[in-house]
């Protein structure tokens, strides 16, 4: 009987309860329409079909025995809660329904013979049934398609015959069609059979509730709770679930309410656990979790301390630790069916508790069961039927309910023999599954520390197991959580597993690593113990015998040390390589290269402190920096010295190999830096120190690039903040700590010992050949070779700027676009100590605006670093920024002759074009020259002439010009034309006298040009006099192709008398001209006003006689009478 | 009263860890670290939602079989003696903020805070 799911829940309590339907009649073997029927029912059952589950029974099946039914309970004493077999026997020997198939169609021949061969096979299972409720239903399987109800009277006539051969109701008489649509009728059958079982176990619950009024209080508590417990079943039968819950309710309540003594603790625990089992199961279906989690609490707080027999209490813990299982499979399920869980509230932490109570049941066990006993015969245990009769009683001692056992003698064999099967549980195995499930709950959970912790555990179950091997490979998986997390002491506690594992197995690599680690720093172990670990630790290196680690079985200690002997003897693979990433061990180690980076012809160097955290001397034989890039490094950074093995028990702290405990040591390594590294970087991959020798067993401890563990930068983080670091300390005793580490460092080129100038006269004027004169010259103390010159636009500035830019090194003529923007590589030759060159570089821009240009000087040159001659190539750039401005600001105007501006000008009407030269540039300019080139829509009208050659211009001086100008007629009346180009050649006052000179052109502007149908000049002297006649002669011209009508009038003036025609109208022939004289006479000096002559045009309205006024002179300069006599006589004196 | 109180730093290790010496040492130990993914979670939801009215009373953790774990980011009684306690060790010049706490004021405050051992 005991085996190792005595804990478990029976399946049957654990199964959903489903109607009980027993189908008769059906052979299902041969009958292929019985086949086909049977599997309608059962076959691909969905959810949305009614609860029952069916079996096909013979016809003639016996059915339990109904007991006779008991009239009083008054001389009944219950001899225990609930029968072991009760829930099986109504899930699946006690049908709620027993149906009959037979094969008769209503107009069958031997309709009569068959009506009683049918009355006859419902006796026989009523006769079965004798005493019990279940219903009996018939079912007639039959050819035909049955006629609509009431059309078939033979049919009504046999049914209601057959019915009363067999004494059933008409609802219990079923036809079945074996037709196209069966499962159609299937269904329709199954409904109908839902029904008369919903009904049979409605029946049942009454019948068990009618029990109650016979019981009374004192004997029949059992009772109580049986009959509670038996109607929230029916219940469930009758997947009333709601009020099922309330029954299991009940029967909790009164489960506690049992008086409790040792002999019936396991039986009321186990009924508790079945009926909190249920109504948890059920709240979680109701979608009620809450209610779950509160029952269950409740549960383990009423049940926790009801231990039972002390000498049996690792059947508490078992039975503690299986309701906390299943609590958890019946969460996990609901979350399966799409409950959702929390981080504080999910099985994880039900599958954990589960793990502890059988952690706790493993140690009673080994506590109680120590004693060796041999299992009693006969075997207590065994009972006459194999089982028991009620849930949680005793074997030896069935149906006992008095509080003291009938039998002491017994009671101690039963328990001895209890104790006997306990020590054949395989509990580390429970453990682990335990845990095993609540790692995979956490993990879901986001509870990375609460798995780590678990996993712990489910190591060190594992080691307890003595499956070694998979104990370390948990631990070792885990440690580095609690590594980075920097919980030491949890730390420490793994190590002292991990280190046990690796003794018992006698690994020794991974027994070397946990040592060192547990003697390092990190580990909260005494110094004693350290001290013992580190001895046991010399021992392995010198290829010896470790004494055992404490707490370990001294069987397997046993085991373990003929283990490590045959390690001893074994030659071979006793040279191990620990690599340290980020594991603290005993030794710390931290590199550092002084500087971020390293001139070529300055040595590279490396600081390799070492400081022991170990409680004893520790000595290496070698020692070796690894540098990435460069293997020809690696022979300058290694410490090592021959020492023999017995010399690791006697070192001299003065040795270089020797490191004493909390000292730090500190090794200098120096090297030169080959020229091709220049430019790159240089890295410690490795750090290598070698422990042992060759002889004995020699461990190469590999820190990954320039040391350091999972501590040590928290340390020298806060070793920077702390106050102490501002104390002075001496080198010698340089503070551990606050060595940081410099794993790499780049190697640059030598400082240039060379000094470039630049002398230029800024700013730039665009287009001019811009002078920037470059002097280098040699500060160094041998020959400068090669040396070479990259001079012009520093690349990577704006592209428009490379367009704009030329260099050249030739001042004599002006750049065009061929030119670069950048000379590379301009060769200087070799430059001796002291010696200086110039050179001139010619820039000319195009626009304006500040440009950067480089000088790059190259060369190489031999010099010696460590003894040893280095070439090295050196370079010294200087960069200047120059800006571009225009040399001067050209303005160009059109005036008329009366120098009146002019918006527009006319055909064939002379006018003026004026510039300006204003100049922007600070020095000085010089004009060689000006040119006015037009365009082919005007003309000068007399050959233009430079006039401003060879002016030389300050800041902010202007030089003008004026040319006269006229429009040859253009097509339409009016238009824009072009006037051509302004050409200014200059160049600066202080250039050489064979500078280039610089052109720079201006584009004139557009003008409008207008056609005149009239035009008017007049012809008259520069000046009048008072008094004396003035002649003015009016040409006034047709320019059209048309006879004109012209008005003219001569207002009067008070400064003139005139002679000549008032007002006129005249007739002009086309392209003929008129003239018009007039004498006028003036009467008053100074700056007169002439009369004003009115033009207007018949036919041109528009051009108005102000338009025309504008050719006339307005005024003339009237000088008074002279004196002719006088002046007369002055010219003749 | 308390049966283990520790102060955690921000990067989750133990600055100060003490539990009453009749138990089981290692075992408090390990239920602080593990109750750290409750903080971390806690922490990290707050940060999302509101920064600033931050709740430092972390509140009942998880209650395990035995013990219930809270949890305080550093501003409810029992806490604020710990944290007054531990604001004058955040104030001693010569403390190093990271480094675990090593006071003797701390200490008594700790144990006054803790179940007496018998």
């Amino acid at each position: 009987m005991m085996s190792p799911t005595q804990w478990d829940l029976p399946p049957e309590l654990c199964c959903r309860p489903m109607a009980f339907v027993a189908l008769t009649g059906l052979d299902v073997t041969y009958n292929a329409i019985h086949r086909a029927i049977w599997d309608a029912f059962c076959a691909n059952r969905r959810a949305d079909r009614v609860p029952i589950s069916f079996k096909v029974l013979p016809g003639d099946h016996e059915y339990p025995k109904c007991r006779t039914k008991r009239t009083s309970y008054e001389w009944y004493i219950p001899k225990g809660i609930l029968k072991t077999g009760w829930m099986n026997k109504h899930l699946n020997l006690v049908p709620a329904l027993v149906v009959l198939f037979y094969e008769l169609d209503w107009d069958d021949p031997v309709w009569k013979e068959k009506q009683s061969e049918c009355a006859t096979k419902v006796e026989i299972v009523r006769t079965s049934l004798q005493g019990r409720n279940t219903k009996v239903a018939v079912v007639l399987i039959q050819k035909k398609t049955p006629l609509p109800p009431g059309e078939d009277l033979v049919a009504s006539e046999r049914a209601a015959s057959l019915c009363n051969a067999c004494d059933l109701s008409g609802k219990s008489l079923f036809v079945l069609p074996h037709t196209d649509h069966l499962v159609g009728y299937i269904i329709r059958l199954e409904n109908a059979f839902y029904e008369h079982a919903q009904t049979y176990y409605y029946t049942e619950i009454r019948r068990v509730k009618s029990h109650k009024e016979f019981l009374n209080k004192t004997t029949h508590q059992l009772l109580f709770v049986r009959h509670q417990f038996k109607i929230a079943f029916f219940s469930e039968l009758k997947q009333d679930t709601q009020n099922a819950l309330k029954y299991y309710r009940t029967a909790y309540s009164l489960v506690h309410e049992l008086r409790t003594h040792e002999t019936n603790m396991l039986e009321i625990k186990t009924m508790a656990g079945f009926t909190n089992y249920k109504i948890c199961r059920l709240c979680f279906q109701h979608n009620t979790p809450l209610d779950a989690i509160a029952q269950f609490r409740k549960h383990i707080d009423l049940c926790k301390k009801k231990i039972g027999s002390a000498e049996l209490a690792f059947e508490h813990t078992a039975w503690m630790s299986k309701q906390f299982q299943s609590f958890g499979d019946l969460f996990d399920e609901a979350i399966k069916l799409g409950l959702t869980a929390i981080q504080t509230q999910n099985p994880g932490f039900y599958y954990q508790q589960a793990a502890y109570y059988a952690q706790e049941r493993k140690q009673q066990a080994a506590h109680m069961c120590a004693h060796e006993v041999r299992y009693p015969t006969p075997d207590p245990l065994e009972t006459l039927s194999g089982a028991l009769d009620f849930y949680g009683q005793r074997a030896w001692r069935q149906g006992h309910q008095s509080i003291d056992p009938p039998d002491a003698e017994k009671e101690k064999v039963g328990i001895q023999a209890l104790q006997v099967k306990e020590k054949d549980v395989p509990h580390s195995e429970l453990i682990i599954a335990l845990l095993s499930n609540a790692v995979a709950q956490f993990k879901k959970y986001k509870c990375p520390r609460m798995k780590s912790h678990l996993m712990v555990q489910m190591g060190e179950e594992y080691y307890h197991a003595k499956d070694y091997t998979k104990a370390l490979k948990l631990l070792d998986y885990v440690m580095c959580d609690y590594r980075t997390e920097r919980w030491w002491s949890l730390l420490t506690s793994i190590l002292g597993t991990a280190l046990r594992c690796s003794y018992l197995m006698a690994h020794v690599k991974d027994y070397i690593t946990y040592s060192m680690e547990l003697i390092g720093r990190a580990s909260t172990l005494w110094e004693d113990q350290k001290s013992r670990i580190e001895k046991n630790l010399i021992k392995v290196l010198m290829n010896e015998v470790p004494e055992a680690e404490p707490d370990c079985d001294p069987a397997s200690a046993k085991a373990a040390q003929a283990l490590w002997s045959d390690r001893v003897s074994l030659a071979g693979s006793n040279r191990f390589t620990i690599e340290l990433l980020n594991v603290g061990i005993l030794l710390q180690c931290k590199a550092r290269f002084l500087s971020p980076s390293f001139h070529l012809d300055d040595p590279v160097q490396l600081h390799l402190y070492l400081k022991a955290d170990c409680p004893h001397p520790v000595r290496f034989s070698k020692l070796c920096v690894s540098l990435s890039n460069q293997v020809l490094y690696n022979q300058f950074c290694v410490v090592e010295e021959s020492c023999k093995s017995q010399d690791i028990l006697e070192p001299l702290s003065q040795e270089n190999m020797c490191l004493v405990p909390g000292k730090t040591r500190k090794y200098s390594f120096k090297f030169v830096a080959k020229t091709e590294d220049v430019g790159k970087k240089i890295e410690i991959t490795a750090v290598d120190l070698m422990l042992g020798t060759d002889n004995g067993r020699c461990v190469l401890l590999n820190w990954r690039g320039g040391g350091g563990d999972a501590a040590s930068s928290h340390e020298a983080i806060q070793a920077a903040r702390s106050f102490r670091s501002r104390g002075r300390v001496p080198e010698q005793h340089a503070q551990w700590d606050t060595v940081s580490i410099q794993a790499s460092t780049m190697i640059i080129s030598r400082v240039p010992k060379i000094s470039v100038q630049l002398s230029h006269k800024p700013p730039a004027l665009s287009n001019e050949m811009y002078c920037i004169c470059v002097s280098i010259q040699s500060n160094e103390k041998t020959v400068a070779k090669d040396v070479k010159l990259t001079a012009g636009l520093k690349p990577g500035q704006d592209a428009n700027l490379t367009q704009s830019t030329q260099v050249t090194l030739n001042g004599l003529e002006v750049c065009d676009e061929s030119h670069p923007a950048l000379l590379p590589d301009i060769a200087i030759g070799d430059l001796q100590p002291g010696e200086k060159v110039e050179k001139s570089l010619y820039v000319c821009c195009v626009t304006t605006g500040p440009r950067i240009f480089l000088f790059h000087v190259a060369y190489t040159m031999t010099t010696q670093a460590e003894g040893t001659d280095i070439t090295c190539k050196c370079h010294k750039d200087e960069t200047v920024t120059i800006e571009t401005v225009v040399p001067f600001d050209v303005a160009m105007k059109f005036v008329s002759t009366k120098f009146e501006h002019l918006e527009r000008v006319y055909v064939d009407v002379p006018f003026l074009l004026m510039t300006d030269i204003l100049s922007a540039s600070p020095w000085p300019l010089h004009l060689v020259s000006s040119q006015l080139l037009l365009a082919p829509t005007m003309v000068a009208l007399d050959e233009p002439q430079s006039q401003v050659e060879h002016v030389v211009l300050q800041t902010g001086e202007c030089a003008s010009e004026c040319f006269s100008l006229q429009c040859p007629p253009v097509l339409n009346g009016t238009s824009s034309v072009a006037s051509g180009q302004y050409l200014i050649s200059w160049k600066r006052c202080s250039s050489c006298a064979d500078a280039p000179v610089v052109t720079t052109v201006v584009t004139l502007s557009h003008v409008m040009v207008e056609t005149i149908p009239l035009y008017v000049h007049a012809e008259l002297p520069s000046f009048g006099r008072v008094r004396e006649s003035l002649p003015v002669r009016y040409h006034i011209q047709n320019r059209t192709g048309l006879v004109q009508d012209v008005e003219m009038s001569v207002e009067p003036s008070d400064a003139f008398m005139f002679s000549g025609l008032k007002q006129v109208r005249l007739r002009i022939l086309p392209g003929a001209e008129h003239e018009m004289l007039y004498n006028f006479y003036p009467l008053m000096a100074g700056y007169q006003n002439l009369p004003l002559l009115n033009i207007s045009l018949l036919r041109f309205p528009t051009v108005s006689g102000q338009l025309l006024r504008r050719f006339l002179p307005s005024r003339i300069f009237v000088k008074p009478q002279g004196r002719q006599a006088e002046d007369a006589s002055i010219a003749a004196a | 009263m308390a049966v283990c109180i520790a102060v955690i730093a921000k990067e989750n290790y133990p600055l100060y860890i003490r539990s009453v010496p009749t138990q089981n040492e290692l075992k408090f130990h390990y239920t602080v670290h593990t109750s750290l993914d409750v903080v971390e979670e806690k922490i990290s939801a707050v940060g999302k939602a509101m920064a600033d009215q931050r709740e430092l009373y972390l509140g009942l953790l998880y209650p395990t079989e035995d013990y219930k774990v809270y949890g305080y980011v550093t501003n409810s009684k029992m806490f604020r003696k710990l944290h007054n306690s531990f604001t004058d060790v955040m104030c001693n010049p010569f403390y190093n903020p990271g480094d675990t706490i090593q006071s003797k004021a701390f200490d008594g405050m700790v144990s006054a805070m803790m179940v007496q051992a018998s």
